[in-house]
């Protein structure tokens, strides 16, 4: 079936099984393989993209359900004037380790700090609890999001 | 803490450097396995056995073989004409690769599927029909050791029972002499439960082997590349310069990427016959039930005490459920790997442990999950016993230690069981986290509270780990010498490359590594490019896993980053028209001494090794060395966990938890801090959740991460973290391991934290996971 997906701006239109998942068709199809498969059940959080600009788990999403919307992946969260806050916030905080968690959990920083400009710690752990990582016990990603919250309040205020 | 010499922009050791590795992964341009896409790729499903034990009367693939984009259908049969039907285990045991004769584990590999898409592998295995005649499972290892009880090895000649191994270590004449003095002895039964270290990427290959030159690329998740492709050319026969194994940006291993999987097997053997690349990638589900379990031991303990509360001897008899194969991940002279370590940071003259493996019908795997070599369930033992001692003999636990721990002056220090402690302070570092946690107030809140009706419990862990396999006198994988290596390239503009045997899965070693030679040579680490993974263009090594990069890896780069010093140091004194032994280096400046204005920096020196050489010397500032370390080193630490266990439900919350960790001289502060916030975490979610179990049936219950429960941010504890830093006296930059520190010592101290709630009621042990269910039953019980 013809299905028809903005990604980070650019639109695509291809041909899919209807079964296809969203994620096989941004990885295999797109060829964006930033973002990443870590179960097959919806608990990690891995394969976060966001979706007309809300986080969805994009290995249960199929690419049929997407079709007519907009997609952002961690590909475009990096715009003409540089990387997003909660990415160079991630490195400033040492918010990953492996990295492969990362680009779900950036998504979902980006997507929280748009709507509360200054989370609470639980805040951001209730956020992200659909969001798996083995590597850093956490507290360098809830660190990461409420200092790229900061800088975005920051600069907001300062134009 | 110890300043750094260098200064930040250079950032030598003690400077929490930026990561280098950050840049590609905040960009989704990380190249992990799955990423990997080569043209005309076929891509691999494997078939599963759902039945734990079962023989295989037939296996028919007609109508899968007829499905439109199906390639081959692989089976056991079809592997044994290569001679590939099994493959032998780092434990010396061997492993069936696919099933021949019988199946025995849910989630064996019985058959595989290649076909053009993943979607169409994975429907063609629906379409294969095997035939199963089903035999009883044993699913636990009492049961297996029963007299009568059904051989499940019984293709293995020479095997007539279901004994996997036995191993014993100490002086048991030694040990019974000291338990005849004891005022009391005290036991503890505890089961440390099978885990799996479920690192979120899976593991995954694609072979690419070239059937006109022989040349097989082979990506994998892999924690051990050199180790890798000496074992595929020792197993699949295949010319070793003809293998190159590339492991990629890895997605965490913890252990679970350290052994060679029959998928393996299977993918390479498919593209050599085929001629195109396959790849084969774990589902969630695949991982968790056939790949990399751990842990899974029973085990018990017995402290000799006296009523002044010294420890005088230890006894562990251990029972390990090892599954269908004995394929542990660890050096060929230990059965239960660094077991040894059971005494613990003690002063006491005798241990005796006796342990033996059962094979059962559950997957295979034992590798040291986040931990060097069945470090964890030794430290869990002691630390547990311990505090079992101090309620039994009646003085506080912290008091139970101090009054046990070798003291600072007794460094190197000999234990029980033979292994060399390099250094440390233990009552400073137990001393430091009691005064940062209000040890003192906190047991008087402990008893107003109780008075209350509310249950508070402090836990104590204080480990000691044995990490950085290993001397070559000892250690071997496969008959492998456990060194490590690194080669240091200095470029004519002064900038470097540093190859390494080792291979990162999140550690940082592209930024620590390159700090480790900006400290000797004074080249900022951000002009030192770190290569590691691809075994074409690395030097040999045995590999990540076991704590063991920084002691092994890490001492190989200082040295060759002090080989290379030495060479420049010559340079610099022809430069300078100087003698060799007047030349001082410090932060990338050669000086002469009592001239500091005369000097060249080592940037004029790289430009000269190229240009201007003093006579007779060889051009180029490049070196490597091969790192044979004289001993492991032992970092240690003393962690306090606050605990409120709800009397009606058996729910207990952390409220605080204090991590001192002694891992000698820091690198990097900010990653190994990193570290030990990860480590605490998996502690923590083995002590309160993680499980891998089985109905009697042999199912496996903890097929998913909806079943088997890893923490989130939600349930995860906040950490205060605190540390001393005392040096390896052996190591060439005074570092240890660190790694897995938090994931061996904290879940003790959370257990123990629990029991401390309840042990005036006379509870003693609750075996982990420490569910509420199981809290709440041990409070009902003991009241």
């Amino acid at each position: 079936m013809e299905v028809n997906i903005t990604i980070n701006g650019s639109e695509h239109a291809s041909d899919v099984e209807p079964r296809t998942l969203l994620v096989d068709h941004i990885r295999r199809t797109v060829g964006l393989t930033g973002t990443h498969v870590g179960c097959d059940t919806t608990s990690c959080g891995a394969c976060t993209v966001l979706m007309d600009g809300t986080p969805v788990k994009a290995c249960t999403v199929l690419a049929a359900q997407a079709d007519g919307s907009e997609v952002t992946t961690v590909e475009g969260l990096k715009g003409a004037d540089g990387l997003h806050p909660i990415q160079s916030a991630f490195t400033d905080d040492h918010g990953l380790q492996c990295g492969f968690c990362t680009p779900g959990m950036m998504l979902v920083g980006a997507s929280l700090i748009a709507e509360n400009p200054d989370p609470s710690d639980d805040e951001v752990r209730w956020a992200i609890s659909g969001n798996l990582c083995r590597c850093t016990g956490y507290i360098n990603i809830v660190k990461a999001i409420q200092t790229a919250a900061a800088r975005v309040a920051e600069s907001s205020n300062g134009s | 803490m110890v300043a750094p010499t260098t200064p930040a922009e250079i950032g030598g050791i003690g400077h929490s450097v930026q990561r280098k590795e950050d840049a590609r992964l905040i960009e989704g341009q990380g190249n992990f396995l799955d990423d990997i896409d080569l043209p005309n790729t076929l891509h691999m499903a494997i078939l599963r056995s759902p039945l734990a034990h079962a023989r295989i009367n037939g296996i028919d693939s007609e109508a899968a073989m007829a499905l439109d984009g199906v390639l081959a259908v692989v089976t056991g049969d079809l592997m044994d004409q290569h001679g590939l039907a099994w493959m032998p285990t780092l434990s010396g045991d061997t492993q069936a690769v696919l099933a021949t004769d019988k199946v025995r584990y849910q989630g064996q590999e019985v058959a595989a599927v290649i076909a053009t898409d993943p979607y169409i592998a994975t429907d063609a295995l629906e379409l294969i029909e095997v035939d199963y005649e089903e035999l009883p499972p044993i699913t636990t290892p009492q049961q297996s050791l029963e007299e009568g009880a059904a051989l499940i090895r019984d293709e293995k000649e020479g095997q007539t029972d279901n004994l996997a191994y036995t191993w014993e270590t100490g002086d048991q004449g030694a040990t019974e002499e000291a338990f005849a003095q004891a005022d009391r002895v005290v036991t503890l039964e505890t089961h440390y439960p099978r885990s799996h270290p479920a690192p979120l990427e899976t593991c995954g290959i694609v072979a690419d082997v070239n059937s006109v030159t022989g040349q097989a690329t082979i990506y994998m998740t892999s924690q051990a590349p050199h180790a890798h492709r000496t074992l595929f050319a020792m197993v699949a026969g295949l010319p070793e310069q003809n293998i190159r194994i590339v492991s990629p940006d890895i997605g965490g291993g913890f252990g679970n990427k350290v052994p060679i999987y029959p998928g393996y097997v299977v993918a390479t053997a498919a593209s050599l016959l085929i001629g195109q690349p396959v790849k084969w990638v774990e589902s969630r589900t695949e991982n968790l039930i056939s790949t990399g379990f751990a842990r899974d031991y029973y085990m018990k303990g017995e402290l000799a005490v006296t009523d002044e509360g010294r420890i005088l001897g230890l006894r562990v008899d251990m029972l390990s459920d090892q599954g269908a194969f004995y394929s542990d991940a660890q050096p060929t002279q230990f059965r239960a790997g660094l077991f040894h370590v059971v005494t613990g940071s003690y002063d006491f003259g005798a241990a005796h442990i006796n342990c033996k493996g059962a094979f059962t019908n559950k997957a295979p795997g034992g590798v040291a999950y986040r931990c060097s070599f069945r470090i964890t369930e030794a430290s869990y033992l002691i630390e547990r016993l311990v505090q079992t001692a101090a309620y039994e003999v009646g003085i506080d636990p912290a008091e139970m230690r101090l009054r046990n721990f070798i003291q600072p002056e007794q460094f190197p220090y000999e234990t029980a069981t033979g292994f060399v402690y390099d250094s440390g302070d233990y009552p400073t570092a137990l001393r430091t986290a009691m005064d940062e946690v209000g040890y003192e107030d906190l047991r008087r809140e402990q008893a107003e509270a109780r008075a209350e009706g509310r249950l508070i419990g402090i836990g104590i862990a204080h480990f000691t780990e044995a990490v950085g396999a290993g001397p070559s006198r000892t250690y071997d994988i496969a008959g492998l010498k456990m060194i490590d290596s690194a080669e240091l390239r200095v470029h004519p503009t002064g900038k470097a490359i540093l190859k390494l045997g080792v291979k990162t899965q999140g550690q940082g070693h592209e930024t620590t590594f390159a700090q480790i030679v900006a400290e000797v040579l004074g080249i900022p680490a951000n002009d030192i490019k770190v290569e590691h993974g691809d075994t074409d263009h690395t030097p040999y090594g045995l590999g990540t896993y076991a704590s063991r990069s920084t002691p092994v890896g890490g001492a190989a780069t200082a040295v060759v980053a002090r080989k290379l010093a030495d060479k420049s140091k010559k340079i610099a004194a022809h430069l300078l028209e100087a003698a060799d032994e007047d030349i001082e280096l410090a932060s990338g400046v050669f000086s002469v001494a009592g001239s500091p204005d005369r000097s060249v920096t080592i940037q004029d020196v790289a430009l000269a090794a190229y240009t201007n050489l003093p006579e007779g010397m060889e051009y180029g500032l490049e070196d490597v060395t091969y790192y044979d370390p004289p001993n492991l080193t032992y970092p240690y630490g003393s962690y306090i966990v606050v605990v409120e266990v709800d009397p009606d439900t058996g729910v207990w919350q952390v409220q605080r938890m204090v991590a001192l960790d002694d891992c000698g001289v820091r690198i990097n502060p900010m990653i190994v801090e990193g570290q030990i916030c990860g480590g605490l975490t998996e502690g923590f979610a083995m002590s309160a959740m993680q499980w891998i179990t089985f109905d009697e049936d042999g199912n496996c219950i903890g097929a998913n991460f909806m079943d088997y429960l890893v923490p989130t941010a939600w349930e995860t504890p906040k950490f205060e973290l605190l540390a001393t830093e005392v040096p390896s006296p052996h190591h060439p930059i005074g570092a240890k391991g660190v790694g897995e520190s938090a994931t061996v010592g904290s879940p003790a101290a959370f257990v123990n934290a629990v029991i401390d709630a309840v042990a005036h009621l006379g509870v003693r042990n609750i075996d982990m996971p420490v569910l509420p269910d199981r809290v709440w039953a041990a409070i009902d019980e003991a009241s």
